[in-house]
């Protein structure tokens, strides 16, 4: 079994100071911080294995092309997919989002089509389609939360429509920490002929994803929140699609032939990735999932339970805290928790638990719709990593009582 | 080191409690600071040829701050604060706050201060 203090050995950014104190990092939903093992692959293939991918002949671009490729294999079999031509590498979860809002928009959404997306989403669950909507003359429908930050499912069959190509939601909410019923989503979507885009970047961390048993047609992640390099991300898409729709950037390995009379595609995947790769980035998400799957470890998987039980009790029972995303069941949560205090500005408990060593996240998390249903300017979030501590935990309790107390004056 | 800090937030949040209260009528769109987390808003009227600010936050730490720039520059000429190189700052130990990527955009506040003076000059 692993201890989480033997885990805590491998992220060295973990042993880091700030003011003088130990560094408590909490701010996990944003960036993770990365193991010796992404960041040994990563230098590796800057110090051995740099050249660019695919067509050259040269003995260094072909065992850079070797990592580059096993990377999706690793991928594919982590999600389970039943392709390897269905992982696309991408810079991240917005880029994967927007790919599929150009490809799929240019190959499925017509004038008076609908998109459906989530008022729990991120911003870059939104966005993407509100350009899509205004290229297309489509409309962007919205399936509400309710108070306890729960999807309101009871709507879904109503906001759907005969017009309605596309439902987006993110597998867990980067905001309310909700475990979102997507395979229950995804079933009633598909009954109604509507694909399903499920932004994993939460997900993935938290959650075991196979996305045959999930049964959504696209899975988006980025790299960077899953232990591996930033600018690095993936987009899962069910090949049957993929190959319907047409690029989304042209340039580099995408293309058959090119002639001025018209150009052609490169059979999947390297039709979606137009350029040079993340030729770095990209082979570090193989040692970064692996070490995702190490820390399920059942050690560690029960301090991440008390933690999540400790947090949910400590920041219910103070009457001048008010937690969003109330979980009906444990496990319907990760451990990820967005409140804001009565009379204290999130900014200036961020500014304070800065000072004490915590590292959080303030502000309206890429969220602003969410905000205005809450009917707050902000949030603080502290989120945990499967190498947090039940005594973090509590120092960010304590640290917390003393920041509002400070504010209070 | 870490001490020295919160001892000198909360010498900000007393300041911020304590400065005179802002006209709801005057937080207006344009007296929005830009490029802070928290809402900052500021206000300039002359008068014999001096400039007296009057600002607001709903951040209490932000408040103190944008209270110590107006305490230093309300009754000053604009062509004082436009030539001024706001170094108090930095013998205040705020330079921290400056980045430009901190949240509490003390550099915006700066920004807004010394526009401000230069329309006036």
């Amino acid at each position: 079994m692993m201890q989480v203090e033997n885990i805590r050995q491998e992220f060295p950014a973990l042993a880091e100071s700030v003011y003088g104190k130990p560094l408590v990092y909490l701010d996990n939903a944003a960036t993770s911080e990365r193991p010796r093992s992404v960041i040994r692959k990563w230098t590796e293939m800057s110090e051995k294995y740099n050249a660019n991918l695919h067509r050259a002949v040269h003995r260094t671009a072909a065992l850079a092309t070797e990592e580059y490729e096993a990377t999706r294999d690793a991928v594919r079999a982590y999600l389970n997919a039943e392709f390897r031509e269905e992982i696309i590498f991408t810079a991240g979860t917005t880029a994967s989002i927007n790919l599929v809002a150009f490809s799929f928009g240019e190959a499925f959404v017509r004038a008076g089509d609908e998109i459906l997306v989530c008022e729990s989403e991120h911003h870059s669950d939104i966005v993407p389609w509100q350009l899509l909507c205004g290229r297309k003359g489509a409309t962007l429908k919205v399936l509400p939360v309710d108070d306890s930050g729960h999807l309101r499912l009871d709507l879904l069959p109503e906001l759907l429509t005969p017009r309605t190509r596309l439902a987006c939601v993110a597998h867990v909410s980067n905001v309310l920490g909700l475990v979102n019923p997507v395979k229950e989503i995804v079933n009633i979507c598909h009954s109604n002929s509507c694909a399903v885009l499920v932004d994993g970047a939460q997900g993935i961390v938290h959650q075991r994803v196979d996305v045959r048993d999930l049964g959504c047609d696209f899975y988006a992640f980025s790299g960077h929140k899953v232990y591996a390099a930033p600018g690095t991300g993936v987009l899962y898409g069910r090949r049957e699609l993929l190959e319907q729709m047409p690029p989304y950037m042209g340039g580099g390995e995408m293309i058959g032939t090119v002639r001025w009379t018209g150009t052609t595609w490169a059979p999947l995947p390297q039709k979606f990735e137009a350029g040079t790769q993340n030729i770095a980035g990209t082979p570090t998400l193989r040692p970064a999932l692996e070490m995702a799957e190490a820390m399920r470890d059942p050690a560690v998987e029960a301090e991440q339970e008390r933690i999540k039980t400790f947090m949910l009790n400590e920041l219910q029972r103070d009457a001048r805290i008010r937690l969003y995303g109330i979980p009906a069941a444990p496990e319907e949560k990760i451990p990820l928790f967005s409140f804001s205090v009565e009379h204290s500005h999130h900014e200036d408990l961020a500014l304070i638990l800065d000072k004490m060593g915590i590292a959080v996240r303030s502000g309206q998390m890429c969220a602003e719709p969410l905000m205005d249903r809450f009917g707050v300017t902000g949030m603080v979030r502290v989120s945990f990593a499967p190498y947090n501590t039940l005594r973090e935990a509590e120092y960010f309790m304590k640290s917390l009582d003393r920041a509002i107390k400070m504010l209070e004056g | 080191m870490y001490d020295e800090w919160l001892d000198k937030y909360e010498y900000l949040i007393d300041l911020g409690h304590r400065l005179e209260a802002f006209p709801e009528e005057l937080k207006t769109e344009d007296r929005l600071i830009k490029g802070c987390q928290s809402r900052v808003w500021l206000d300039a009227t002359v008068e014999d040829g001096k400039l007296y600010f009057r600002a607001d936050s709903d951040a209490i730490i932000t408040k103190g701050i944008i209270s110590l720039l107006i305490g230093v520059y309300s009754g000053r000429t604009a062509r004082e604060i436009a030539d001024d190189d706001f170094s108090f700052v930095d013998r205040l130990g705020l330079r921290e706050n400056l980045s430009p990527t901190r949240a509490n955009g003390l550099a915006s506040m700066i920004a807004t201060i010394r526009q401000m003076a230069q329309n006036h000059v």
